[in-house]
Parts: C-alpha cells; sequence; structure tokens
C-alpha cells in the first residue's frame, strides 16, 4: 500500500517504465527470494488444485471390512527400507488410522493453513504497523495506543478466545455460512491477538527515524504528515515488519491447530496441518510421517515466505536496487 | 504386532505370578524405598469433601479411610471396622433404617492419637454443615442422626426405610476425618483451614510429607498405621500434571515412574508404549458408559432461549424408526477395537455393570446398515429431494453431534457420521474443549446440559454397586430448562410416565433380585424408546511398573484402595 | 528521563486498575464453571452449594471490589507479616457457632479474645485472595511455582539471547554467507514447529530411546551440593532446549534484520572512510543503532519469562507458573487467574517502560517530553 503511491508519482515521471519492474529485477537477481518464490507457489498450486488431479476424499471412511485393511498404511516409500510394511499404491502417502487418505488430508489441511496464516499475518501485520507508526510518529497519540497495547498483552488469551467465540460465533455462522464464520472468527482473533509484538518494534524504530536528518529535511521543507510516513517512515521500518509477518504466519498456523483443540476452530473431522501435526504425536514412534509431512510443510511454507521477505525488502529498498 | 505385545504380556505375567508368591512380600515397614505415581490431572486439594474430582479423591485415599470400602468385584469389605453390618449380623435393624457400625479396636490416627466414633460423628456433621459446600453431601441423604453409643459404636439413622444404607463412610468418596483437627473448620470456614486440607491426619498407610498443590504430594508411610509391616514403601512421591501420553510414557517406556492412572489412549498408542517392555497396563470395569444422548427436544437455534432445547417434540429423533436405525447402522465393535482395545466391551445397556444390573434383553453387536436403510424407507422417511439426505415430513434429517474434546472421542464422530451418512443422515461434528463442555455455566451456550445439538457423545458412570440415583436421571423433572438455571441430570429430556412410577416402585423395594429386576426393565426402557444410544462399556486402564507388585485395579473404588499393599517385585 | 520515568509510573496506576477490570469482566463473561472437573456423578443441587461456598452467588462489583482489596492491601501487609511476625493483616471478628469451644480458650489465653456491646470478638487473619480450586491462599502457590519457572524459562531465555545475539549479527554482517543460511533455516524451522512437537520429539528421542535425560522434571529437588545442581541441569536440559530454540529464532531474526538496515546506512561508510577498525564500527556503532527493536522483543519476552511457557511446561511436567495458570483456567479458577494475570499486566507495563527509558539510552536523540 506504501509503495502504491510511492510508484505512482515515479511513474509520472518516467513513464517508460513502471518502478514495479525495477523492483521485480531486484527481485530475480535474489536467488534466496526466487527459490522460496517456487516453493510457495509450488505448495499453493499443490494445496488448491492437487484435489483436482488427486481426488480422494480427505473425510471419506470406507465400510468397515475395508477400513480394517485399509487403515494405518505406510507411505509407498518405506518398502524401500521394509520390504513388509503394509503399502498400497492407492495411496502413497499412507492412510490414518481411519483409513483415510493422508495425501488428500494434506492437501484439504494446506487449503486451510495457508489461508488462515497469510490472512491473520496480513491482519496482524497491518494493524500493528498502523498503531505502531501512529503512536511513533503522533506524540499525542502515543500514550494511549501504547496503554491500549500494554492492555491487549496483558489479556489472557484463552478467556478472550471464549468469550469471541460466545459472542460473535452464531452471528458470524448466519452471515458466512458454517464454515466461513469460523474462519472470519480464527483469522480475526489471532489477527486481534498477535499484532502488539509489531507495533511496539515499529513503533520503537520510528521513534529514533524521526529524529533522523532525512526526515527532518524532509520535514523542513513542509512535506505533509501523510506523505511523510508513507514516504519515508514506512520503507525504512520495512524490515522488523517483514520479520514478524514470516514468524506470525508460523504461529498463526499453530494458533489455529490449537483453537480447534480448544473445538473454536474447524469441525473435527475437518484437517489442517496443525491439527494432523497435534494428532499425530501421539503416533510418532510408529507412523513418523503422519508428523514430518504436515512438520515440514509448515515449516516450509514459513521458510519460503521468509526468503521471499528477505528479496521483497532487498527489492523495495532503493538504496540496494541497482547496486 | 498386537500378537506380538498380546504374547509379551502373556509372557510377562507368566514369568512374574510365581516370582510374586516366592518373592515372599512380607517384611519391615518402609523396606522398599520409594513408590512414584503419577495422575495426569494433578491434585489441587487433600480434602475429598471440598473437591469431589476423582483426582483429589483418590490421592486423599492413600491418608484418609472410610469405614469400608469396596473391593475390585464390587463387594463391600471392612476397613476400619470389624464387619459389614447386615440385617442377617443384626447391624442393620428390620424396617432398614438404622445402621450399626463397630469399629475395630486399637485403630490410631498417623499422629498417635486414638480413632473414635467421635470422629465418624464429626465428619458428618463436617459435611452436611449447611455452608460448607460438601462435595459429598449425597453420601448422607437421609441421614437424620449419628450417634455415638460409645467409642467403638456408630449407628446412622436414616429417615425412611434405605435397603442400601451404605452410603455414609463407605467408599473413597467418604472418608473420616479427624475431629480434633477439623474442629474450626466448619462451614464458611473451610477455606481458612490451608494447613488442615494440605496435611489431614489419617488412619490410612501414608502421612503428607509435603503437599505442593497442582504438582505434587511426597508421604511418608504411616508409623502409626495398623497393621505390621505394611506399608512396604517407606515415601511416595505423586506426581500430577502432563498429559495421559506422558503418564503412560513414563511408566511402560522410561520407567520412570511406578503407577500411572487412567489412560485415556487409543489401543495402538498403549500397545506401542507396552514394547517399552518397563511397565503392564492393567483394565478393569466399572459401569463407565460412552454413550450418545438424543435430543427429546427440539434444539432448533430459530427458537427462543426459553424454547431452545427445552419444548418437545424433536423434529424426528423422537421416531423410533429413527433412533433404531441410528443403532443399527454403528458397529460398535469397531469402535471398540479403534478407540479403546482391552479397555472396551461392547454395550447395549445403560447400566453395564454390576452384572446383577446388567440387562441382557438387548443385543447390538452386529452392524446393519441395510437393514437400518430398510427401517427408514419402511417408516416413509425417504430421501423426496435427491440430495443424499432422507426427509421426515419435510425436514431433512441433519444433525449436529458435539462431544468433548479428546483424540477418541473425535475418531468416534468421524466414524459414526460416515455409517450415518450411508443411512442418509448427514451429521455436522463439533468438538468442544471439556471444561466448558463439562461446566454448568448457564450463560455458555456450550455445555451438556444445554444441548443445544440434536446428539452429544459423553460417558458417564456412578459409585458404589446401586443404580437407584443413577436410573434417577431419565425422570421427567430431572430435565435441565431455565427454570433450572439448566441444572438437571436428565440430559435427554426423556419422559415418561411409566418409567416415573417404576423408579418410584424401585426405591421402595429391598432384596437384591426384585431390584435388580426393576433396575433392568428401566435401562431397557430409557434404550429402547429413544433416551440414547450405548456404544462402549468403559473400562479403566492404568499402568504399573512391571517391578510393583501388589496393584489390584479396583473400579468400584479408589484405585490406590490398597496401596498399603503394594511392594517392589525383588526389591 | 527521570521526570519521564516518574510522569510514565503514576499514569501506570491509573492504567493497571483499568487493565485489572477489563480482565476481571473479560473473565465473568467467558463461560466457564469451577465445578467443571467435579464428576458427574456429584448431583447439580450439590454443585450449586458448592458454588455458593465459593462466594459466586456475590454481585460483580462486590467481587471486584473485594478482589482489589485482597490484592492491593491484604496481600501486602501480610507479606509484611510474614517478614516481621506483625500482624498488620489481623482484624477483629465477631465470634461465632463455627468457632469450637476449645479453640475459644486458647484464643483467650493468647489474649485475642474481646468483649464488645455486640459480643464476642476474636482477633483472626483477614481473608486472602484464595484460590478456589486449592482454597488457599494464591500468592502462597504462585511463590511456590516461581522456583521452576525461572530456573527453566529464565535459563531458556538467557541461553536464547546469548546465542540469538551473535548470530543474528554475524548473519547480517556475512548476508547469504553458507552460515547466514544455514541459521536462516534452523532458526525458520526452529520457529514453525511447535513445542508440544519439538517437545515430544526430544523426549522420545533422549528420555525413551537414549535415556540421557529424565522426561518429567522433579519438582522436588532441592539444589544443595554438586550432585543435586548435576541432577537439577540435567532434568533442566531438555526444556531449555526446546525453548531456547524459540526463543533464538525469534531474537536472532530481528537482530538479524536491523543488522541488515544498519550496514547500508552513511554512516557506516562515514566510520570505516574515516579508518576506524571494522570490529568497532560493526560492534559499537551498527550494534548500538540496531539494537532498538532487538530491546522491544527482548522486553516483551521478559514478562513472559514469569508467565512461564504454558506448552513447555505441559510437556515436561515442570509444573511451573504456565502451568498454574492453563490448570486454573480449565479449572474457571478465577481469582488465581486472575490474580496471575494482573501480576503478568505489572510486568508488561514495568518492561515496557523499561524499553522506553532503554530506547533513550540507546538514542540519545529520542526525546519523549
Amino acid at each position: 500500500m506504501t509503495d502504491a503511491t510511492h510508484s505512482d508519482d515515479i511513474s509520472k515521471a518516467e513513464p517508460a517504465r513502471n518502478q514495479w519492474w525495477d523492483v521485480w529485477d531486484q527481485f530475480k537477481t535474489h536467488r534466496g527470494a526466487m527459490v522460496g518464490l517456487i516453493v510457495f507457489v509450488t505448495i499453493v498450486f499443490g494445496v488448491f488444485f492437487g484435489p483436482f488431479i488427486w481426488t480422494a476424499d480427505p473425510q471419506a471412511i470406507p465400510p468397515v471390512v475395508d477400513m480394517i485393511k485399509t487403515r494405518d498404511f505406510r507411505p509407498i516409500y518405506t518398502v524401500l527400507w521394509d520390504s513388509g510394511a503394509k503399502v498400497s499404491w492407492a495411496n502413497p502417502l499412507g492412510t490414518d488410522n481411519l483409513a483415510r487418505d493422508n495425501l488428500a488430508r494434506l492437501m484439504y489441511g494446506g487449503r486451510v493453513s495457508i489461508a488462515v496464516g497469510l490472512v491473520a499475518m496480513v491482519l496482524s501485520i497491518v494493524l500493528g504497523a498502523l498503531i505502531g507508526v501512529l503512536a511513533g510518529y503522533f506524540k499525542k497519540l502515543d500514550g494511549p495506543l501504547m496503554r491500549l497495547t500494554d492492555l491487549f498483552l496483558a489479556l489472557p488469551l484463552l478467556p478472550l478466545i471464549l468469550v469471541a467465540s460466545l459472542l460473535f460465533r452464531e452471528p458470524l455462522a448466519n452471515t458466512f455460512g458454517v464454515e466461513g464464520g469460523i474462519f472470519v472468527l480464527i483469522v480475526a482473533l489471532i489477527g486481534v491477538t498477535s499484532w502488539m509484538q509489531t507495533a511496539r518494534i515499529v513503533r520503537g524504530d520510528v521513534l529514533a527515524l524521526k529524529e533522523r536528518e532525512f526526515v527532518l529535511a524532509a520535514k523542513s521543507i513542509g512535506t505533509p504528515n501523510r506523505r511523510m510516513i508513507t514516504r519515508h517512515i514506512l520503507p525504512n521500518v520495512m524490515s522488523p515488519i517483514m520479520v514478524s509477518a514470516t514468524l506470525g504466519i508460523a504461529a498463526a498456523i499453530i494458533t489455529e491447530s490449537a483453537l480447534s483443540f480448544l473445538g473454536f476452530g474447524f469441525p473435527p473431522d475437518f484437517p489442517t496441518w496443525g491439527r494432523l501435526l497435534n494428532d499425530s504425536v501421539d503416533r510418532m514412534v510408529s507412523y513418523p510421517e503422519r508428523v514430518i509431512w504436515p512438520g515440514t510443510l509448515i515449516s516450509l511454507t514459513v521458510l519460503s515466505v521468509n526468503y521471499m521477505g528477505d528479496g521483497l525488502r532487498d527489492a523495495l529498498d532503493p538504496r540496494i536496487r541497482g547496486r | 504386532m498386537i500378537l506380538k505385545s498380546a504374547l509379551w504380556g502373556a509372557a510377562a505375567a507368566v514369568a512374574l505370578t510365581p516370582m510374586a508368591y516366592a518373592d515372599g512380600h512380607e517384611g519391615e515397614r518402609g523396606r522398599d524405598g520409594e513408590v512414584k505415581i503419577i495422575y495426569w490431572q494433578a491434585p489441587s486439594i487433600l480434602n475429598p469433601f471440598l473437591s469431589g474430582g476423582t483426582k483429589d479423591v483418590e490421592s486423599a485415599s492413600m491418608i484418609i479411610e472410610p469405614l469400608a470400602r469396596y473391593n475390585e468385584k464390587g463387594e463391600l469389605v471392612p476397613w476400619l471396622v470389624d464387619e459389614i453390618p447386615t440385617t442377617d449380623n443384626g447391624g442393620v435393624n428390620a424396617e432398614l433404617t438404622q445402621i450399626t457400625w463397630k469399629i475395630s479396636p486399637g485403630i490410631t490416627w498417623s499422629d498417635g492419637s486414638a480413632f473414635t466414633s467421635a470422629d465418624v460423628k464429626f465428619t458428618y456433621e463436617y459435611c452436611t454443615h449447611p455452608e460448607g459446600g460438601c462435595a459429598q453431601v449425597t453420601k448422607f441423604e437421609g441421614v437424620t442422626s449419628v450417634e455415638t453409643p460409645d467409642d467403638l459404636t456408630v449407628v446412622v439413622n436414616f429417615d425412611k426405610p434405605t435397603p442400601n444404607p451404605y452410603g455414609p463412610f463407605v467408599g473413597g468418596e467418604s472418608p473420616i476425618l479427624q475431629a480434633a483437627q477439623f474442629a474450626d473448620c466448619m462451614g464458611a470456614r473451610a477455606p481458612e483451614c490451608t494447613e488442615q486440607n494440605f496435611n489431614p491426619i489419617g488412619t490410612g498407610p501414608f502421612t503428607v510429607t509435603e503437599f505442593k498443590p497442582n504438582d505434587v504430594i511426597t508421604m511418608a508411610a504411616n508409623e502409626n498405621f495398623r497393621h505390621e509391616g505394611k506399608p512396604a514403601f517407606a515415601s511416595v512421591t505423586f506426581k500430577g500434571g502432563g498429559d495421559a501420553t506422558a503418564a503412560g510414557r513414563a511408566v511402560m517406556e522410561t520407567g520412570e515412574f511406578d503407577y500411572a492412572w487412567n489412560l485415556q489412549l487409543a489401543p495402538d498408542v498403549i500397545a506401542q508404549m507396552e514394547q517399552g517392555g518397563k511397565g503392564t497396563p492393567v483394565a478393569g470395569f466399572g459401569p463407565l458408559v460412552e454413550r450418545l444422548m438424543l435430543n427429546n427436544t427440539n434444539p432448533d437455534p430459530a427458537l427462543g432461549p426459553d424454547e431452545r432445547s427445552v419444548i418437545k417434540p424433536h423434529p424426528f429423533l423422537g421416531e423410533p424408526a429413527v433412533y433404531q436405525a441410528m443403532s443399527l447402522a454403528i458397529d460398535r465393535p469397531l469402535l471398540v477395537e479403534v478407540g479403546y482395545g482391552q479397555a472396551g466391551k461392547v454395550t447395549c445397556n445403560w447400566v453395564p455393570a454390576p452384572e446383577a444390573f446388567s440387562s441382557t434383553s438387548m443385543s447390538c453387536d452386529t452392524q446393519d446398515i441395510a437393514g437400518a436403510n430398510k427401517l427408514l424407507d419402511d417408516a416413509g422417511f425417504v430421501d423426496s429431494d435427491g440430495d443424499g439426505i432422507r426427509e421426515v415430513n419435510g425436514v431433512p434429517m441433519k444433525i449436529l453431534y458435539q462431544t468433548s474434546t479428546n483424540a477418541v472421542r473425535q475418531d468416534f464422530q468421524a466414524l459414526i457420521k460416515q455409517w450415518w451418512s450411508e443411512i442418509g443422515i448427514e451429521a455436522e461434528l463439533r468438538n468442544l474443549s471439556a471444561s466448558v463442555f463439562f461446566g454448568g455455566d448457564p450463560g455458555s451456550p456450550d455445555t451438556f446440559q444445554k444441548f443445544y445439538a440434536d446428539v452429544q457423545m459423553y460417558a458417564n458412570t456412578f459409585n458404589g454397586t446401586d443404580p437407584q440415583a443413577y436410573l434417577g436421571n431419565g425422570l421427567c423433572d430431572k430435565a435441565p430448562s431455565p427454570a433450572s438455571q439448566w441444572q438437571g441430570e436428565n440430559i435427554s429430556r426423556f419422559c415418561m410416565e411409566e418409567y416415573d412410577a417404576l423408579h418410584a416402585q424401585l426405591s421402595e423395594t429391598a432384596g437384591i433380585d426384585a431390584r435388580a429386576e426393576i433396575a433392568k426393565q428401566l435401562n431397557d426402557m430409557m434404550v429402547q424408546n429413544g433416551g440414547m444410544i450405548p456404544l462402549v462399556h468403559r473400562g479403566r486402564l492404568s499402568a504399573h511398573a512391571n517391578s510393583l507388585g501388589g496393584v489390584i485395579l479396583n473400579v468400584w473404588d479408589s484405585e490406590l484402595w490398597n496401596v498399603a499393599d503394594w511392594y517392589r517385585i525383588g526389591g | 528521563m527521570l521526570t519521564f520515568t516518574i510522569r510514565r509510573l503514576i499514569l501506570a496506576i491509573p492504567t493497571l486498575l483499568f487493565i485489572s477490570l477489563v480482565i476481571f469482566l473479560l473473565l465473568q463473561l467467558a463461560p466457564g464453571d469451577p465445578m467443571a472437573q467435579v464428576p458427574l456423578t456429584v448431583p447439580p443441587e450439590v454443585k450449586e452449594k458448592m458454588r455458593e461456598a465459593l462466594g459466586l452467588g456475590e454481585p460483580l462489583h462486590i467481587q471486584y471490589i473485594k478482589w482489589l482489596r485482597q490484592f492491593f492491601w491484604v496481600e501486602p501487609l501480610n507479606l509484611l507479616d510474614t517478614w516481621f511476625g506483625t500482624e498488620f493483616a489481623w482484624h477483629w471478628v465477631p465470634v461465632d457457632s463455627s468457632i469450637s469451644e476449645s479453640r475459644l480458650a486458647v484464643l483467650a489465653e493468647e489474649g485475642r479474645l474481646r468483649d464488645t456491646a455486640e459480643g464476642q470478638e476474636y482477633w483472626s487473619p483477614e481473608l486472602r485472595v484464595i484460590s478456589w480450586q486449592t482454597r488457599s491462599p494464591v500468592m502462597e502457590i504462585v511463590a511456590q511455582r516461581i522456583p521452576q519457572t525461572l530456573w527453566v524459562v529464565g535459563v531458556a531465555y538467557i541461553v536464547g539471547i546469548l546465542i540469538a545475539l551473535p548470530i543474528g549479527i554475524y548473519s547480517a554482517y556475512r548476508q547469504y554467507s553458507w552460515f547466514d543460511n544455514a541459521g536462516t533455516l534452523v532458526t525458520m524451522i526452529g520457529f514453525s514447529v511447535p513445542p508440544f512437537f519439538s517437545g515430544v520429539l526430544v523426549i522420545v528421542i533422549f528420555s525413551v530411546q537414549l535415556n540421557w535425560f529424565p522426561s518429567i522434571y522433579d519438582t522436588t529437588l532441592v539444589v544443595d551440593d554438586w550432585e543435586s545442581f548435576k541432577r537439577q541441569i540435567n532434568q533442566m536440559f531438555l526444556p531449555v532446549m526446546v525453548l531456547a530454540l524459540q526463543i533464538t529464532s525469534q531474537i536472532s531474526r530481528f537482530m538479524r534484520a536491523s543488522m541488515l538496515d544498519n550496514l547500508n546506512q552513511d554512516y557506516v561508510r562515514t566510520a570505516r572512510a574515516k579508518g576506524m577498525r571494522e570490529r568497532v564500527v560493526v560492534m559499537t556503532h551498527v550494534l548500538r543503532n540496531s539494537m532498538i527493536p532487538v530491546v522491544t522483543v527482548i522486553a516483551l519476552g521478559i514478562p513472559s519469562i514469569f508467565g512461564g511457557a504454558i506448552i513447555t511446561e505441559q510437556v515436561f511436567k515442570v509444573n511451573g507458573i504456565g502451568q498454574l495458570l492453563i490448570t486454573a483456567i480449565q479449572a474457571n479458577d478465577l481469582p488465581m487467574v486472575q490474580t496471575l494475570t494482573f501480576i503478568f499486566a505489572v510486568l508488561i507495563v514495568l518492561f515496557n517502560l523499561i524499553a522506553d527509558v532503554l530506547y533513550g539510552i540507546l538514542d540519545p536523540r529520542i526525546r519523549y517530553d
């Protein structure tokens, strides 16, 4: 949002070349960022389009006789070291203890986890950056906004979730449907309870930036506050925001599973990565694949976002770009 | 793998049994050093009258004791008395209004003072104090007075003939407190007595050395314990907290602890732990039943707060064909295999134990999807709009199915949802945190008493061996409603005049055979008329280290009832 | 800076009072019941009696004022009493039927009984904040829990910071070197793997398979000699490892990002051009200017040391403050939750103030007045 204004100004001056192309060029030269992008796109593509190719139902349990036979299959690669393993080509990643297909569950689980992780992260970052910048930049707002931050930091999370769920679950379910309502509730809850760290960090940085020469210079030529913030302050606090964002995705995916464990998340037969991981911890020794796959996917998503964030930050930094 | 572990278990049993005898576990008190017990719920107080939580009752049972206990078969055994009073030995009068306990002479408290009838009488007064909020007050229901003719005689008088006079002072929930210690802790003063509540003086095999609430209790052998050479252990570490998996692991895989309580884990997880080779799971069966409660009222959210889950009938769950088909579609043996293993049995009964009270009129161990479909077809409940869901009088058979959060329950939900979908019933699942679901907060829409769902699953049981009070959970006037602040035990809102009448008859009937006959009829009435669908008769599964001898799992009383007899094998 | 600190400290009082009210209302509004853990075999009428005995029937404002008085007045006085053997937190209470004859005799002997116009009164300690689960003073349990929380969470925090700062600095200084990439990989995996999994994983590897460390923390262990100290280190190792990984991941990322920002600044070039040694440039100039976000994160983290690490404590049975809080929430022990959360709030306000003061020291241009 900040760079939209930024680029508009420049694109007027230089109609031939949009600034975003510069950003993209710089981004492309960043090897980590490109790898991150490819991994991330692959994961997103896999979970959103994978189910059209691999059409197994993640919730369907076969009839009783089949279920006893097809439950607890190991992944197909287990045969490599254990020829006696119970495997089947119909379930390349094996089945769970109720004979549901692990691959299908991972794909469906990824949809929710990635969506929750990204949306909740964006919400928390936007809230945190907004409050942090306002508090750091405007002295009058600093006191009230930071006391509000203290309040939110102090609130016990569990009772807060209970109250929110009590007040909003039914109205949201009526507006957005059962699953849509739960999605909105979860995303809002995670966002609203995790912006405080970002706000404190951004404010600290802004307090220091505000006294730097280039800001004082910009101020002295009468730059309005709005432009000061979007052009001078925000670009300079991007790196802590990016870090918060990557850490925020991981936290959101895990928090989602904690919420569903408490009974405020999606219905219990609805897979998400966090829940798959949580449910499989007890059987970690017998069926390591059930924790390794969701665990790896969460880590890969976070890693790829992290590298993309690194690249994006470098690409957005005019000092680095073109160097 | 299962066969292998079973063989291991059998081998271990064969190997251990002779050792137990050869070992001659006799000797002086405290010879076997320390025993370590882990409960994944941590005890928060050692006064069971103020808490009622199982963890608190059982930890306290090592320190304070009742006059008589139930043994592992559910039979009464004298504990601090010489014999169980009955009408035959004159301990219970002919009108069944009075019971006389004769305390064994020579019993002392752990501080060395004599245990007398005054302590017993004090316990009655302590628990029935109107401001005390005693958790076990139902044990004293109907008691008009407790008399103490002499130091060793306790006479309990009831207000009416009581066929089962073994409520007060019997079982782990009703132990005796020392009058001298608790004299200033009556009624509203109970919370000021931290020292007393954390360190009760008892007659049991152990005394408290240090109590860290919700964490750990350290205990030492009671030097004044009445049995020579017991307990074998000089000290106990009673750790609380964590989860069942960790507790099972600490006993069976790492061997850090000797005894783990109530391992509610899937059978494959238990089997995997057992391969650690350090411990053995043991199971025992009380009357605990995992069941589906069917809502007999209408839980439609469109109804106002005064009508939702209050007004009858349910749009379709009241139809016999519907609840019979729902039950037929369930494969109970599979549920047992997936969820409980050796700690579960198929049951069609609400009261599955004791055996005398368990009805044998129904059978439900085979799944019959076709039969269930036929039942619904014959009743005319067909899928008229082609969406795969049947309609009853135009209402699609969509069910909200809720339960508390617990891995096994979520597996059951998924399985049953699948089976019901095969007979044209669609279930939406919901799981709720146990502390909300089982909490009685009238402000919360998610409690099991409010039952804002069509079907809910949980387990319930009763204390002791007489199900009369438990069967009272089916009486019309026990249904929760806004008028009763949503309190009440009749969760399914089942109501039948015949049932109420028969229950009244039960409360006036003496003689175990006649009582059992009526109890069975009540059980059948409830199950056959759409009150509930029993699923699994659940056992208690605990684990002990292979080196710990003398463990007899008892589900009718505290699990630690015979801790005085525990010993170290080869120790 | 001093006037700013004093002003903020004074302002903290109404802030904290407001926070305590919000927490109180939130807890009241949250569905839940202290009787949730009582077995279903206990009938509802009895549960209702038990609730009344806990004082649940009283109106909200009375409950709140009672808590305020107990927390801010009775508890501090009680602390003085235990330290100096005084009786500040005692008062005269009318004698009622619940006091036994023998007790009255003892009281009379101690001179703690007096006659007034209304009847007899006796001298007794005032009621402190009492937990509903244990019926004992909340502060005593908190005091009991602090050692193990400090041992485990505190040590993990220090270890985490000590590892994170060098990693963050060096990663930034050698951006995209193999060290930086390895660091990124480890820290990102470390942060995205939740402790409910990593904790159990290390238990399975190190306790079950290798048998090196215990899986259950012994809170009764008294450290008084070398042997017990070794045992303490041994049992702390796994939880500290799991926690420190999370803390390291977080702090090192912020350290790295902030260092990177500053390494490109003009003043670094100037300093180098002046011929300053690289070590001085990086460790003094860049580091100092990069510390603001790191100080913020550390300051936000210190209250959470006292708050304990809920999941890690549960997994390793450390039974510290975190476990106390979660069991209290599950059992709906409102006085306990309220007190713990409020102590937590005090620490948050305090450490955020400290962070603000540190900003001024790190960057003297920052002015609050």
